[in-house]
């Protein structure tokens, strides 16, 4: 026997470890438990690496940012050099940081509005494997994190966990093929199991043909999986057609929509009922913009900071309709009355730029002067109530 | 010419067995596995290069041991395993299988050919997700779908990654 062993030893080592391999996954397959300690060792170790490199990563990309942010500034304050680009630096640096804030924000204050326990988290790495829909987040057993908990965005559900580990948990996302959830519509209050396809829609299933579902209606959790709590938005209905003995409808995930980097895990799930309404998008309270400098300055409408061209400078510049909101858009304003003057279309190839140092005949307000249309910082409520924006 | 020539034609017996430190050993298939845990969230692409497969590959060639190859193959299969939600054991066999085999082939020809290695490292590419997508449906049951045309295309690209990566992974040999 040890001369047959030793004679095929690569054949040996090799239908052994076979043999071990099948006999871990027969065991798992039929008990339907994983064998978790090795899943623990693998996950403890690769954590502290995922996390270090999410620290450098994140810490190189915000120097170089800042860095080639400051390049910029100083670049405009040679070539302008009025104080009128410190201004527009600061409005820049305001901007950046509501819209890096924005995100946190939300998730704040639907985690005060929600009324449900949770946790935010932060996904730190993807499952190998180029067909895993499952994520990696960076909170585990010592935050209280359990398997079968659900996941959500203030736009919506996400997924829900699969195993935790003391410092890290794996999140299915509902793209997976072998996530389900109970849902319900919002307007006909149509029953079904939503179930994930592998790609970037699901779908939901065991719909009778007769029952009546539209295009355009959303679906909210029900509640009867016991895993997400009932009033959660789930997705839009983006096609409806009939099947041969259930209905196929395809849903676009709202909870997916914005990227996925900050998720919160419900603990603690409160049941809510299924609005009549449209789902309103996440509201956002801000303060008023910061009057400028010099008793000139403007006490922007916080709404603006939450609308969408709040994200976009260009779109909030050019569709302000009550007069230049900052001293950058006062600069465009400006410069197109410079182009008006000498009938200059800005972007046509070949025409160059407008003689800048022309003045134009009529008169060119004060980039410093307060336009007529602006309240009074004194009138800007000092805090108003949130407002709901579309986010789209 | 003459390095394809003598990749196919020396016996391999006759040359050294490369060394590696174990630090090499361990911190490759580490590395390798942090890398499609981690980059692929920003380089969504990046997620059908199997880095792991590549340095089972390479280092089974390299020590032209098979049993070496066997237990590099579950190691970093099974570790790849641990990371995702399937079932222990899917990417192990897969990858022990891939390791003895390319142990086998380099005691035939000498390993460190280029074209060898980009063949090789196509070869295994499709070999490994073949048996992958095998496994999942005779084991699992998983309705999961295999599309050739497209694996193929992935292994081309991950051979094609695998010659240069193979050349710096050889800058680890200690060898004298």
């Amino acid at each position: 026997m040890d001369l047959i062993l030793n004679r095929y030893r690569n054949l040996t080592a090799l239908v052994a470890a076979i043999l071990v391999q099948l006999v871990l996954l027969a065991y798992q397959v039929k008990s339907n438990q994983e064998v978790r300690l090795i899943r623990v060792w693998a996950v403890s170790a690769v954590t502290p690496l995922a996390r270090l490199l999410e620290g450098g990563r994140s810490g190189s990309v915000n120097f170089f940012r800042d860095y080639f942010v400051l390049l910029d500034v100083r670049e405009q304050n040679k070539r302008l050099q009025t104080d009128l680009n410190r201004v527009q630096l600061e409005n820049q640096v305001l901007r950046s940081e509501l819209d890096t804030a924005e995100r946190g924000k939300a998730l704040s204050v639907f985690q005060e509005q929600s009324g449900m326990k949770t946790v935010a988290a932060r996904i730190i790495g993807n499952s190998p494997g180029s067909n895993g829909r499952v994520v990696l987040i960076d909170r585990g057993t010592g935050s209280g994190i359990q398997p079968g908990m659900a996941v959500i965005t203030p736009d919506g559900i996400v997924g829900k966990i699969v195993s935790s580990y003391p410092t890290a948990s794996n999140l299915l996302l509902i793209t997976d093929p072998a996530f389900a959830a109970g849902v319900l519509s919002q307007k006909n209050r149509v029953h079904g199991t939503l179930k994930g396809t592998g790609n970037s829609n699901v779908i939901v299933d065991y719909v009778q043909n007769e029952q009546n579902v539209e295009v355009g209606e959303w679906f909210y959790t029900a509640g009867d999986d016991r895993i997400f709590p009932k009033g959660l938005l789930a997705g839009t209905v983006t096609a409806v057609r009939p099947g041969r003995t259930v209905k196929e409808i395809f849903l676009s995930p709202s909870g997916l929509q914005h990227g996925l980097e900050d998720v919160l895990v419900i603990l603690e799930g409160d049941h809510k009922p299924i609005p009549d309404l449209p789902p309103p998008n996440q509201t956002v309270h801000l303060q008023p913009l910061p009057p400028a400098e010099g008793g000139t300055g403007l006490a922007g409408d916080p709404t603006n900071a939450a609308s969408p061209s709040a994200n976009n400078p260009s779109n909030n510049a050019s569709n302000n309709n009550g007069g230049a909101q900052t001293d950058l858009d006062r600069e465009v304003q400006r410069t197109r009355r410079i182009g008006e003057d000498q009938k200059h279309v800005f972007g046509e190839r070949g025409r160059g730029a407008p003689d800048f140092n022309k003045i134009p005949d009529n008169k060119v307000p004060d980039p410093g002067a307060r336009p007529a249309s602006a309240s009074p910082p004194s009138q800007t409520p000092a805090a108003t109530p949130p407002v709901n924006q579309p986010r789209q | 010419m003459s390095d394809l020539s003598a990749g196919f034609s020396e016996p391999p017996r006759r040359t050294k067995v490369p060394k590696f430190k174990w630090v090499a050993i361990i911190g490759v298939p580490l590395a390798a596995i942090l890398f499609q845990v981690y980059v692929p969230r920003f380089f969504t692409y990046l997620a059908y290069l199997e880095m792991p497969l590549l340095v089972t590959v390479y280092y089974s060639l390299r020590r032209r041991s098979p049993p070496f190859g066997v237990v590099f193959g579950m190691c970093i299969g099974l570790a790849q395993d641990s990371l995702s939600n399937h079932p222990l054991g899917m990417f192990g066999i897969a990858k022990t299988l891939v390791g003895y085999f390319a142990a086998s082939v380099s005691q035939r020809f000498e390993g460190s050919s280029d074209l060898l290695r980009l063949m090789l490292a196509f070869f295994f590419f499709f070999f490994h997700q073949f048996f992958y997508w095998l496994l999942s449906r005779a084991l699992l049951g998983e309705a999961v779908s295999f599309e050739p045309v497209q694996t193929l295309v992935l292994a081309v690209l991950n051979a094609a990654v695998a010659v240069p990566l193979f050349r710096i992974l050889d800058k680890l040999d200690v060898t004298d």
